[in-house]
């Protein structure tokens, strides 16, 4: 990679302040930021670190409700926190461009791709529109999207996750500007298509020798991507050093424990005996949307204390297998166990004994709790519901479950869901599964939509109330890394059929089926030459959604 | 006409000069640099507008005690009315900010003018129409002496200091009708608007929550209510009920009242529905249902406090358009009947003074009285739902 010596961004003591309510609180507490030419940055820290707003700033530009109080963001020589409107509108999206973490929300739905693509070179008089279609015929060619010749035609709602998101790379490639700034650009993707993903980004920014800034709260995405990383925690800098040496000596207490997140590990559980009843047991299930058939012939045990891992990438059919065990959509065929005895089909027909033994807990925290009732009700609804419970009876209960989440009953009580932060959103979701005492619970995604040293706090205390309650959990997701933390057996599901399946241990020895073994491989590792090494190893066409066409 | 377009057109160099001046007085401070045309345009226009008002209203001064002191008397009305409003919306909103809870003062502080001219209005016509009976100086059927005095109590242009907004042409004080019309008027709309937000929004988040068949049934339903025009649908059914209303022994005014509530609630069962489709796709729905929770349960304790904010907004424009009906079935003579004050009526019974307006302004006033008090609901209800949705929907500036 070609980095020049030539300065090309650089921020001194960059201070933002938001507005909440009717006060301006500072959220970045003075960043200094220096960017070469061709260098790549990755900006890390968990939620609500600043590294967005950051980012952003690095272009001169801060959402509704933030304004920069002080500090410099000089940009080749022009200070962009002083520049006027027409200079900045001569800059953005000609030289410095900006690709959003949800592609599908940020593309407009109204207009092709390629008519978006060309917009940018039209507008600010680089190319004509026939040159720039060209040339983003070209970038999608480079991108490795299908069909790139035609692709460009097609409107956003009639292309995947992954190629929108290498679409939008190639709209803000099409000015060739000197600096991009990814905010989180494969958070919201499966690992197999991730991988694609960050493989054609990393190809065309160093061909073009971009600098770019890349932001993200993935660790190991990080170390594939950038030369240097910048550590961010509520607004300040905690370090800066070059990927290795950041990887291998962090400085930093708060970095050290970034670093361990994937260090939490438990031990595989004895197998059950061979005669013992499973607490939820399905059987042959095969189910459909209407007339759209999405499960075939999935059968799977639960034994009690044990926890089953089930992964697949989006469209697998995992979370419709939970809506067959909940019996949100009755299965076509077969049926589902609990205890050995057979359970209605139908939620409507279960009674409130087999409804309370079998729980959820969601992956979005947010739509999961009601937002205009407060923790105690939330909670206390299932407690006074299943155990008739009332008053200070019903008040003692909710108290010792959130004691059981680790929140402080009396300061947590009488709060609203918006008032706290996602982690602790995911634990009341924990605490209403609990409170109906139930022998099994189905957790979906719960850690996905959280930051990694959260979601190891919410890993611990699930395998804490494990241990504790003799909880039997079925486990959605497809991060691997929680997979290998928490379960103790794996079901591997592809295209509405479970592939594979078998205890941990086994599961991450080979060999494997192809398809885990795919999966397996595209999960980022914290070495930073995972990424090349995986694709001398493999080609480019043997990895990520390419791969898994050529399977079926 | 030639007046305007060229005030338009000469605007335009003058917008120009106006952003120069302004970038060149305050050294390119980036509000003038990052000026748009268009907003440069608008203060201009503004400006121009503004001295036309100050100006007309220093003439209207000069031309006191001449004829001519007549084409200018609605403009002073109008003028000062704003004047006075603008003051009392403002005042009430520093007051508003200085009294009461901290939440209603957080309330106030960040309330815009429009909005505490809304409220002020909406209380004042609150406590006329419930004290009616206290502060009307006479009855609303009281037949007084003199008919058709001018509304101004000024002797020497045929009013009378005893009536200060004049009587009708049977000899009504038109004041205690227009404090008595509040109560009929508002207080029916007002029981109506409920009726058919009762209506509305329970089968609104029924077909929402049970979804099937009978989400079909009542959409559908409501689709043909819908198609018929709502005015000439009220005053078809009004008509029946005049024929059935005195042989069943029941107020006219109950059949109206159910009339325009079930033609209503049409609008108000669309928009609960899809304000509770989007409500019961979320994970704490499907909970609730996975945990066994009824069907009450689920719409009143779950749905119901999440629908409120767009509910409630609806409320102050349904309640409007009610009340509009309302006074358009008056003024057909089909709505509130004689000899129950009510605006609609009032404005068709002294409709024909409205000729005098440019001879005799104070004459031609009698009409508009009742008019204007509907209008300025309507302003009021509306500015306030305005800022209740701007408020629920989150935006920031």
């Amino acid at each position: 990679m070609a980095i020049s010596n030539e300065q090309l961004l650089t921020v001194r003591g960059l201070k933002i302040e938001g507005r909440s309510d009717e006060t301006w609180n500072q959220i970045v507490n003075g960043v200094d930021l220096d960017l070469k030419k061709g260098e790549v940055l990755g900006l890390i820290g968990e939620s609500g670190a600043g590294k967005s707003t950051v980012g952003l700033a690095s272009m001169g530009f801060t959402r509704d409700g933030c304004r920069i109080s002080d500090g410099t963001v000089e940009f080749d020589g022009i200070d962009l926190v002083k520049a006027s409107a027409a200079v900045k509108r001569g800059l953005l999206g000609k030289r410095i461009a900006y690709v959003a973490q949800s592609a599908a929300a940020s593309f407009n739905p109204a207009h092709k791709l390629i008519d978006q693509h060309t917009e940018g070179p039209t507008q600010h008089s680089v190319m004509s529109k026939a040159e720039s279609e060209a040339d983003g015929m070209e970038l999608y060619r480079k991108l490795r999207l299908p069909n790139p010749d035609e692709i460009g035609f097609r409107y956003p709602h009639q292309v995947s996750g992954g190629q929108l998101q290498r679409a939008m790379t190639a709209m803000a490639m099409a000015c060739r500007p000197d600096l991009i700034i990814f905010d989180e650009p494969t958070t919201a993707l499966d690992v197999t298509t991730q991988i694609e993903v960050l493989a054609s980004i990393r190809e065309i920014v160093e061909e073009y020798d971009t600098a770019a800034i890349y932001i993200t709260h993935d660790l190991a995405v990080v170390a594939q991507m950038a030369d240097k990383i910048k550590v961010l925690l509520k607004g300040d800098e905690v370090e800066e050093a070059d990927t290795r040496t950041m990887l291998s000596n962090p400085q930093e207490e708060y970095t050290k424990s970034l670093w361990a997140v994937r260090s939490f590990q438990r031990d595989q559980k004895p197998a059950p005996a061979v005669d013992a009843t499973p607490v939820i047991s399905v059987q042959n299930v095969t189910a459909a949307y209407g007339v759209v058939p999405v499960l075939y012939d999935v059968s799977f045990d639960i034994h009690e204390g044990r926890t089953v891992a089930v992964v697949g990438e989006s469209g697998s059919g995992k979370s419709t297998t939970a809506r067959c065990i909940t019996g949100l959509l009755p299965p076509k065929q077969g049926h589902i166990e609990f205890d050995g005895v057979a359970m209605p089909l139908d939620y409507r027909k279960r009674n409130k004994d087999q409804l309370r033994q079998a729980q959820m807990i969601y992956q979005m925290a947010d739509t999961a709790l009601n937002p205009r009732k407060t923790i105690g009700e939330i909670i206390g609804r299932p407690v006074e519901f299943y155990l008739g419970l009332k008053g200070a009876a019903k008040r003692k209960r909710v108290e010792e479950l959130l004691f059981e989440i680790e929140l402080e009953p009396n300061q947590y009580i009488n709060r609203l869901p918006s008032e706290l932060s996602g982690g602790q959103k995911q634990r009341i979701g924990i605490a209403r599964a609990l409170a109906a005492e139930p022998k099994f619970i189905i957790c979906d995604e719960v850690t996905s939509a959280l930051d990694q040293l959260v979601a190891e706090g919410i890993l611990k205390l699930l395998a804490k109330l494990q241990d504790d309650l003799k909880l039997s959990y079925m486990f959605i997701t497809h991060d691997l890394a929680t997979v290998r933390s928490i379960a103790d057996e794996v079901v591997v599901m592809k295209d509405g059929r479970v592939v594979e399946q078998g205890p941990k241990d086994d599961m991450f020895q080979p060999p494997h089926h192809a398809y885990t073994d795919l999966l397996l491989s595209s999960v980022p590792e914290m070495d930073p030459d995972w990424l090349t090494n995986l694709l001398n190893e493999r080609g480019v066409d043997n990895i990520g959604d390419a791969a898994v066409g050529k399977m079926s | 006409m030639i007046w305007f377009f060229g005030i338009i057109i000469l605007s335009l160099p003058l917008a120009w000069g106006f952003r120069l001046a302004g970038q060149a007085a305050t050294s390119n401070a980036p509000k003038f640099r990052d000026m748009g045309f268009g907003v440069a345009y608008g203060y201009v226009f503004g400006a121009i507008v503004l001295a036309w008002l100050v100006w007309t209203y220093v003439a209207s001064w000069l031309a006191q005690g001449t004829p001519e002191a007549n084409q200018y008397f609605f403009f002073r009305v109008a003028l000062h009315g704003f004047l006075i409003f603008a003051a009392a919306a403002i005042a009430f909103r520093w007051l508003g900010t200085l009294v009461g809870p901290e939440w209603s003062k957080k309330l106030f502080r960040n309330m815009p003018a429009t909005a505490s001219f809304g409220i002020l209005v909406i209380l004042i016509y609150a406590i006329v129409s419930i004290f009616a009976g206290a502060l009307a100086p006479y009855g609303q059927e009281e037949i007084l002496g003199n008919a058709n005095v001018v509304p101004g109590g000024n002797p020497d242009l045929g009013g009378n200091p005893d009536f200060p907004l004049g009587t009708d042409q049977i000899g009504r004080d038109i004041l205690s009708r227009l404090i008595y019309g509040a109560q009929n008027t508002v207080g029916i709309a007002f029981a109506t608007t409920c009726l058919a937000f009762f209506i509305g929004g329970t089968l609104g988040f029924l077909a929402a929550t049970l979804q099937g068949w009978l989400d079909q049934f009542i959409s559908r339903a409501v689709d043909v209510l819908m198609a018929i025009p709502a005015l000439i649908f009220a005053l078809l059914l009004m008509t029946i009920a005049t024929v059935w209303a005195p042989t069943l022994g029941i107020p006219l005014t109950v059949f109206m009242i159910v009339i325009i509530a079930v033609i209503d609630s049409t609008r108000v069962f669309r928009l609960a529905r899809a304000v509770a489709m989007n409500i019961v796709v979320m994970d704490y729905i499907e909970a609730a249902k996975l945990r066994g929770e009824g069907l009450s349960y689920l719409i009143f304790r779950e749905i119901l406090p999440n629908a409120t904010a767009p509910l409630l907004a609806e409320f102050g424009l349904r309640f409007c358009f009610v009340f509009l009906t309302i006074a358009s079935l008056s003024f057909l003579g089909l709505g509130i009947q004689p000899p129950l004050a009510d605006w609609g009526t009032m404005v068709k019974d002294l409709a024909q003074f409205i000729n005098f307006a440019a001879f005799a302004p104070q004459v031609a006033t009698a009409p508009l009285l009742a008019a204007g008090a509907i209008a300025l609901l309507t302003v009021a209800v509306n500015f306030v739902v305005d800022w209740m949705l701007h408020k629920s929907s989150g935006l920031k500036e």
